[in-house]
């Protein structure tokens, strides 16, 4: 069965859209967390997709995608960890308390 | 695999090694030994820094062209280098300080790792290898911004930067990807060049504006620069002083080299007009935001926004003038926001008053400091013969190089946001010499060390304009690197 590239690329933009949502509109650190994850395995898929149907011929994209992932890995770590010292300070990860400083 | 290749890494290999000895020692010390860490460190970062100055760059491109070691790389590391430096200086007091002496070799080594990963995104000449840097110089950042545990605020502004870094990477990596699309298959910056020529599609407009949002929330351009002001208060002050010129100076470097030699095909055709918007932005609110701070870590926060604009002049001229400019510029940089912030961090130690009003007739007690504190304000807002206004002119005169209308409007904008400028940073003069009230600061002796910092920060305010040395050496490093930075 042969599948064109733009059934690859159309749920990757809807990954990237619902992750851009969910980072502006959700209260919960950890759901923002989740968004941003969203974002960044959509740029995965999209480095993938090009990788295989446009330059099968090279690995750039396969291997840029494996570095992509353990970075978002990293990434994921330290915020869990700043979120859990969040918690220890005010007892909850609702954003809308996070609001000690602004202008 | 031909490991002498590492040989060509000499920066890097200098700071790893550093690091691995600072680890090593504050790992296997015991405690009257951890008593000799922060001079150890800052004496063998001292040593550092002068072997990147002394020893010539190679020129030699290794891993297949990944990496490049050429004198324009390595002169903006020996000045990430020095700004590095002074920041350890600087901070010399707080880190013995009760709270954090008992962590303070993870400051170090998180400082020196991301530092590392500067190193690699200036030198990269591949997107891989640039995003590696860029990440492993903001992770261990935003570890750094949450290093006072005891302060809420602290951890406030780490779950901030954080969100908007990993925002930021992703959005810069789904604009990479659409890159690698056009790329041919490759994602060196040379066959990407190479391939984009001709007349753009919509999906390549679309790629560069994701890659200049990643980048510009790196550097706080302004349509991606909310975070700046409450990372920049949350902080510990050396850690705010070194988000502010150390790794702001990197990103502009690397973003000049990614859209001179990675984009420069598609210049007047897709990201002028854009980063033209982006610099008037930058440029005005920056300035008119930083008019109502009271917060001199928020005033400074501002400032350096509207500062970031002023360095990104370069990347409009976008040719080898400009990049020397903009290196002179983050020079003078350095030294002029580094020197207001060690005051700042001085003042914040000894008496915990950080609001501008806190600074009413300071010259009454601590003259010394509203001395340095003024030179730093003006050298920000460029009055001669302060090092600020040569490199105003500079980078002025670099942009009108091409001789564009548009351009030329360009710099009258920013003349005129020199002079608003200019307001905002006479009022912290004003509070400190002219104010009548009684002085709200007792009068304090700063520590050795500190005080060796600031005059470090006072000398390059007095001598870098007026020495033409350093000029010279900018523009000498980049004349003789512009065969690797091609497509000018």
């Amino acid at each position: 069965m042969d599948l064109s590239m733009l059934w690859y690329l159309v749920p990757s933009v809807i990954m990237l859209a619902c992750g851009v949502y969910g980072f502006i509109t959700r209260k919960n650190l950890i759901a923002i967390l989740i968004s941003l994850e969203l974002m960044l395995n959509s740029a995965d898929l999209n480095f993938v997709v090009f990788n295989r149907f446009l330059f099968p011929g090279s690995m750039d994209g396969m291997v840029f995608t494996l570095f992509a992932v353990a970075i978002a890995a990293a990434e994921t770590a330290i915020a869990i960890a700043i979120i859990i010292n969040i918690y220890r300070s005010i007892g909850n990860t609702d954003i809308t308390e996070i609001n000690k400083m602004k202008f | 695999m031909d490991y002498s290749q590492f040989g060509s890494m000499i920066p890097e290999l200098i700071v790893l090694g550093i690091f691995v000895l600072v680890f090593l020692f504050d790992t296997f010390s015991n405690e009257n030994g951890k008593r000799i860490l922060t001079p150890l460190t800052t004496i063998l970062f001292g040593l550092g820094t002068i072997a990147i100055w002394i020893i010539p760059a190679c020129g030699e491109e290794v891993f297949g062209g990944m990496y490049i070691n050429d004198n324009a790389t390595n002169a903006i590391k020996a000045i990430l280098n020095i700004g590095v430096f002074i920041v350890f200086l600087q901070s010399a007091k707080w880190v013995e300080s009760d709270e954090v002496a008992i962590r303070k070799g993870e400051f170090y080594e998180l400082l020196l790792v991301t530092l590392f990963g500067m190193y690699l995104m200036v030198s990269a000449r591949h997107f891989l290898l640039f995003i590696i840097g860029l990440e492993s110089a903001s992770l261990p950042l935003a570890a750094l911004v949450a290093f006072n545990k005891k302060h809420y605020e602290s951890h406030e502004a780490a779950i901030k930067y954080i969100m908007t870094a990993v925002f930021s990477s992703a959005i810069l990596l789904v604009g990479l990807s659409f890159v690698y699309a056009f790329s041919g298959g490759s994602l060196y910056f040379q066959d990407i060049a190479y391939n984009i020529g001709g007349r753009p599609s919509g999906l390549l407009i679309i790629a560069i504006a994701f890659v200049i949002a990643g980048i510009g929330f790196k550097l706080s351009l302004v349509p991606f620069h909310l975070w700046t002001a409450d990372v920049y208060q949350g902080a510990p002050t050396a850690i705010t002083s070194y988000l502010s010129v150390v790794s702001k100076g990197a990103a502009a470097f690397a973003f000049f080299v990614i859209f001179v030699q990675c984009f420069g095909a598609v210049y007047s055709d897709v990201w002028e007009w854009m980063m033209y918007a982006v610099i008037i932005a930058t440029i005005t609110i920056g300035n008119l935001f930083a008019i109502r701070q009271k917060n001199m870590k928020r005033f400074m926060a501002f400032s350096s926004i509207s500062q970031a604009g002023y360095i990104m002049l370069g990347a409009m001229a976008a040719d080898g003038l400009g990049l020397a400019s903009m290196m002179f510029y983050i020079f003078v940089y350095v030294v002029s926001n580094l020197g207001a912030f060690a005051v700042i961090n001085t003042i914040e130690e000894n008496s915990g008053k950080i609001s501008m009003d806190d600074y009413n007739g300071l010259h009454k007690t601590n003259p010394w400091l509203s001395f340095a504190m003024t030179l730093a304000m003006f050298s920000l807002a460029g009055i001669p013969p302060f090092a600020g206004f040569f490199s105003k002119i500079l980078i002025f005169t670099s942009v009108t190089g091409s001789n564009s209308w548009a351009l030329y409007a360009l710099v009258l904008i920013a003349l005129i946001n020199t002079i608003i400028s200019l307001y905002y940073y006479l009022l912290v003069v004003k509070a400190m010499w002219i104010s009548p009230e009684e002085p709200k600061i007792a009068s304090f002796k700063t520590a050795c060390v500190e005080r060796w910092g600031l005059w470090l920060c006072v000398a390059g305010i007095i001598f870098f304009g007026l020495v033409p040395y350093i000029y010279q050496y900018c523009y000498d490093a980049v004349q003789s690197s512009l065969a690797y930075l091609t497509i000018f």
